[in-house]
């Protein structure tokens, strides 16, 4: 490691941020228009003024970071307009293949939910003006992820959709409050942890090699898993259980160091699943889909997973081309199954290209949180980076047959806007924290040794990106 | 920190590599497995969505797909309505495509076979519709409707082959059905017809010429004489026999019987060739014991029992039981005691002998062309199955088939100026029934045109040998006829 002398003058990125906007809005433009060339044969008749408007909000997000936030990683924009882009018009077009078309399609409503999470998004980056700020909202957050958490328990609110007790209904609207939970179960983890680590993380007897905590120390993690299995039992959701709780041994596991957290919070889970699975009917037979989802009893059941894994074989490796494939007939092909849908019309490459997509975004993560200079941004990036990953290894992992299927949504692209907003706004932490990570320091990094024991490493990001 | 979020990264990269490669697996490694699944039905409405290649007979086509204004675009017609409906099966949205060429022939017919990859390849570059091969097949529609009239409505089968390639110039299966309702896109008519043809209790969907096991009766005793004259037990048509009226059968209490209760010459002996002539049970009984199971089972093997043939549609396999004890030889030598055959390998039988000895692979398909008529597979060249008997052997037999039509029970099989070689069967399958009746034949004698096999259900007369003779002789003759053209 060196540590460098002469001064580092990190540049913006911006210029290259725009370039990559261009060309994602060009992909999204150009699958818009394949999809109707190969649905209708015409070119779409509203494509100047939407294609017009989706430009404008992007590049006004642009122009926000430009003015708020200069040295922000310039990828993580672009990637999530390519994959909002593609989510929108996969969603367009099974409306096109279900008739339903304009104003009653989702597409629609989609584009709306769309425009509404860039503008939260905008409004976080700009009111926002250092993530560091969140730390004092540490236990607000905590309380606001467990009213949030628990709010679809409650009578007259809640509401069970597909068998999960994970939404609630205000009107006509239809919300997944578990989609913010995690933001707020991220910044409340970050702030407690970055606390307790000490504590956490030097105290505790040497068994079998491992270090493990003192059982006082064990209160946070029993809550944890406690929240999780609530959310498991009561709300018969396995997936948003299991997000939460990797979210929470993740964290754990960078504030302290401490590979017993991991094993600890492996064998909670293993815990609570085995329990599940012997009390309730309902994960046994998710886990019988799993293992063999095409005999004739599991098709009977269920036939989405086949559907979707035969959607995603009949596509092979260039795909049938947008619109011309058939991820209709696929249950929830625009939601949970979306995957699919696009890797049934962009084949093998187009799968493994939004696979990439994805992975570039987390790994933009975890490098924000590398070149953080405070362990909050650092936490708090590294969480978010981490359940944007683990949250699509569980719904990919299931769409693919990896681990058995529990419902999550794609991120940015699943039709819904909870999980449009949640995601918007997880993309604007990153920003603003990456902004502070590659923002040239004022001055000598003295204050900064305080909050990172390796400053050298920092300068040495710094200069990397 | 920085060393356990460097760590997590890997994890991360761990997470999405396993799903890089479940993706892989899906979309790549088991892209063939899932799509070829019964239930997807993606590949079924892939497969509708191309122009699936016609079955050609003489030019005609007797399958081939229609372009239709609805979502499957293209519907599966059968001009010839029931007279190949065993060729082709049928190919129907509800059911599948269980039988015949659309089944066998599927790769071919829908364009996935390795053969027409290039041709896919080039589809794609150059947008091309991507649309199945043209089958054309080695029947001949002449004989093909000659056989399909003189079976007229006894249930039964015909099979006629050349007897020098093994190219199939005819089969029919009757009772026969029309393959069109259950290809029709009104699916509850296709279901409706399905539910009729799946649940008739004479089969009609069977193609009793491949799939149809029957004992193959007297018919057999061509093989018995072939595997006597092989093994020298015999030397020529006119070595002695024994023929008495009863065959005393070792470690059994019963006799082996002839039909008409006589012994078939004086001094209870006769000759090969008039054992043969008049179908004499004990004769071949006798030479059943002296040559026992394993030699029987072996010529039998010979003609091409046990084989599993694929023309290309499974033929069921014909089979002579092993381990046979001395009375079960001398049943199976008169083609009873589960001996099973298919009409198709008696006319291999038959088509063997007229070749010199020399079986011939049978085959159905002609050549294979792609859409735009280029020819992909041509021809085959003929492919001997084996070498039955010798030519010395082979000649023996003809010499007694002929004989069998011209002075024996084969005589409705003659044809003016042909010498025609055959031999008649009757076979018992069921005491409560009229015994199968059979026929198999080549001609001419010399240098065979056409070899063929009938087999008509419950067409004997029980006790009597004449069955074959009335009953199949003369429908082997209109194919034969049909063939060399009088």
């Amino acid at each position: 490691m060196t540590t460098t002398v002469e001064p580092l003058t990190p540049r913006t990125r911006r210029g290259s941020e725009l370039l990559l906007l261009l060309f994602a809005i060009a992909i999204v433009l150009l699958a818009w228009v394949t999809t109707d060339l190969n649905r209708n044969g015409t070119v779409p008749t509203n494509i100047v003024p939407v294609a017009g408007g989706f430009t404008v909000l992007v590049l006004a997000v642009h122009l926000v970071l430009r003015w708020k936030a200069a040295y922000a990683d310039p990828v993580l924009l672009p990637i999530t307009t390519v994959l909002n882009g593609l989510g929108l018009v996969m969603i367009h077009r099974l409306d096109l293949a279900r008739g339903k078309l304009g104003s009653d399609g989702d597409a629609y409503r989609q584009l709306i939910w769309t425009t509404l999470a860039v503008v939260l998004a905008v409004t976080v980056l700009i009111a926002l003006r250092d993530h560091r700020l969140l730390r004092r909202y540490t236990f607000v957050s905590m309380a606001a992820a467990f009213v949030l958490l628990l709010l679809p328990l409650v009578p007259g609110l809640g509401r069970s959709i597909n068998g999960s007790q994970i939404w609630i209904s205000i009107g006509p609207l239809n919300f997944q409050p578990g989609e913010f939970a995690k933001i707020a179960l991220a910044i409340f983890f970050a702030g407690y942890l970055v606390q307790t680590r000490d504590v956490l993380s030097l105290a505790g007897k040497k068994i079998l090699g491992f270090t493990f905590p003192r059982g006082r120390d064990l209160g946070p993690i029993v809550v944890a898993w406690a929240l999780c299995v609530v959310v498991l039992v009561f709300q018969n959701d396995l997936g948003t259980s299991l997000l939460y709780f990797g979210l929470f041994v993740a964290m754990l596991y960078v504030a302290t160091e401490r590979v017993s957290w991991i094993i600890i919070g492996l064998l909670l889970f293993a815990a609570a699943v085995v329990f599940a699975l012997t009390a309730f009917a309902h994960f046994h037979e998710r886990v019988d889909l799993w293992l063999d989802p095409f005999s004739q009893q599991s098709l009977d059941r269920s036939n989405q997973l086949a559907n979707g894994l035969w959607g995603m074989a009949s596509g092979g490796l260039t795909g049938t081309g947008l619109g011309a494939g058939r991820p209709y007939l696929t249950p929830f092909a625009e939601s949970d199954f979306i995957f699919p849908s696009l890797g049934e019309e962009l084949g093998l490459f187009g799968s493994v290209a939004i696979l990439v997509l994805y992975l570039v975004f987390c790994e933009r993560g975890v490098r924000t949180a590398l070149g953080a200079r405070d362990g909050f941004g650092k936490l708090l990036a590294i969480g978010l980076a981490f359940s944007v990953a683990f949250q699509l290894f569980i719904v990919i992992g299931g769409v693919t047959r990896v681990i058995p299927l529990t419902g999550l949504t794609t991120p940015f692209m699943s039709l819904g806007g909870s999980s449009l907003l949640a995601n918007w706004v997880i993309m604007a932490l990153l920003l603003r924290i990456s902004d502070q990570a590659r923002r040239p320091m004022p001055e000598i990094p003295v204050g900064v040794a305080a909050d990172d024991p390796s400053p050298a490493e920092v300068t040495q990001v710094v200069r990397l990106s | 920190m920085n060393t356990p979020i460097r760590r997590l990264s890997i994890l991360i990269a761990a997470l999405f590599t396993t799903l890089l490669v479940a993706s892989t697996i899906v979309q790549f490694a088991q892209a063939k497995t899932l799509g070829a699944m019964a239930s997807n039905k993606r590949s079924l409405l892939d497969s509708y969505a191309r122009e699936r290649g016609s079955i050609i007979v003489g030019g005609q086509a007797v399958a081939k797909s229609v372009p239709v204004q609805d979502q499957y675009r293209f519907l599966r017609t059968y001009p010839q309505n029931k007279l190949y409906a065993h060729l082709t099966g049928f190919y129907s949205y509800s059911v599948g495509a269980p039988y015949g060429l659309e089944h066998a022939a599927d790769d071919l017919l829908s364009g996935d076979a390795d053969q027409l990859f290039v041709r896919r390849v080039t589809d794609l570059i150059t947008g091309r519709k991507t649309a199945g091969a043209t089958v054309e097949l080695t029947i001949d529609p002449k004989v093909q409707a000659a056989a399909d009239q003189a079976l007229g409505a006894s249930k039964g089968a015909v099979v006629a082959l050349d007897p020098k390639t093994g190219a199939i110039l005819a089969m029919v299966s009757h009772p026969s059905y029309d393959p069109n309702p259950l290809a029709s896109h009104d699916l509850t008519k296709a279901a409706k017809a399905w539910k009729t043809l799946s649940t008739d209790a004479d089969k009609p969907y069977l193609n009793r010429a491949i799939s149809g096991i029957y004992p193959p009766g007297s018919t057999f005793k061509v093989i018995t004489a072939a595997a006597a004259l092989e093994d020298g037990v015999v030397s020529d048509e006119n070595s002695k026999v024994p023929g008495p009226a009863q065959l005393d059968l070792p470690l059994t209490t019963t006799n082996l019987p002839n039909e008409d209760g006589r012994a078939c010459g004086p001094n209870n002996e006769t000759t090969l060739i008039h054992a043969l002539e008049i179908s004499c049970n004990t004769t071949f009984g006798s030479l059943g014991l002296d040559l026992g199971g394993e030699k029987l089972r072996a010529q039998a093997a010979k003609f091409g029992f046990g084989d599993s043939l694929q023309i290309p549609m499974r033929v069921s396999t014909s089979s002579v039981p092993a381990d046979l004890n001395a009375p079960q030889a001398a049943q199976a030598a008169i083609g009873q005691y589960d001996v099973r055959t298919t009409p198709l390998q008696m006319a291999m039988v038959a088509a063997g002998i007229g070749n010199k000895g020399s079986v011939m692979t049978p085959y159905l398909i002609q050549s294979v062309r792609s859409a735009n008529l280029d020819i992909i597979q041509s021809a085959p060249d003929p492919v001997e199955l084996s070498q039955a008997v010798s030519e010395q052997t082979a000649s023996i037999l003809t010499k007694m088939m002929v004989s069998v039509v011209d002075n024996g029970s084969g005589a409705r099989a003659r044809i003016a100026g042909v010498d025609v070689a055959g031999k008649t069967g009757t076979a018992q399958h069921d005491p409560g029934k009229p015994p199968h009746a059979w026929f198999i034949s080549f001609a001419p004698a010399v240098d065979p045109k056409v070899a063929v096999a009938v087999v008509v259900e419950d067409g004997g007369v029980t006790g009597s040998e004449i069955g074959g003779g009335r009953v199949a002789a003369p429908i082997a003759r209109a194919v034969m006829q049909a063939v060399l053209g009088r």
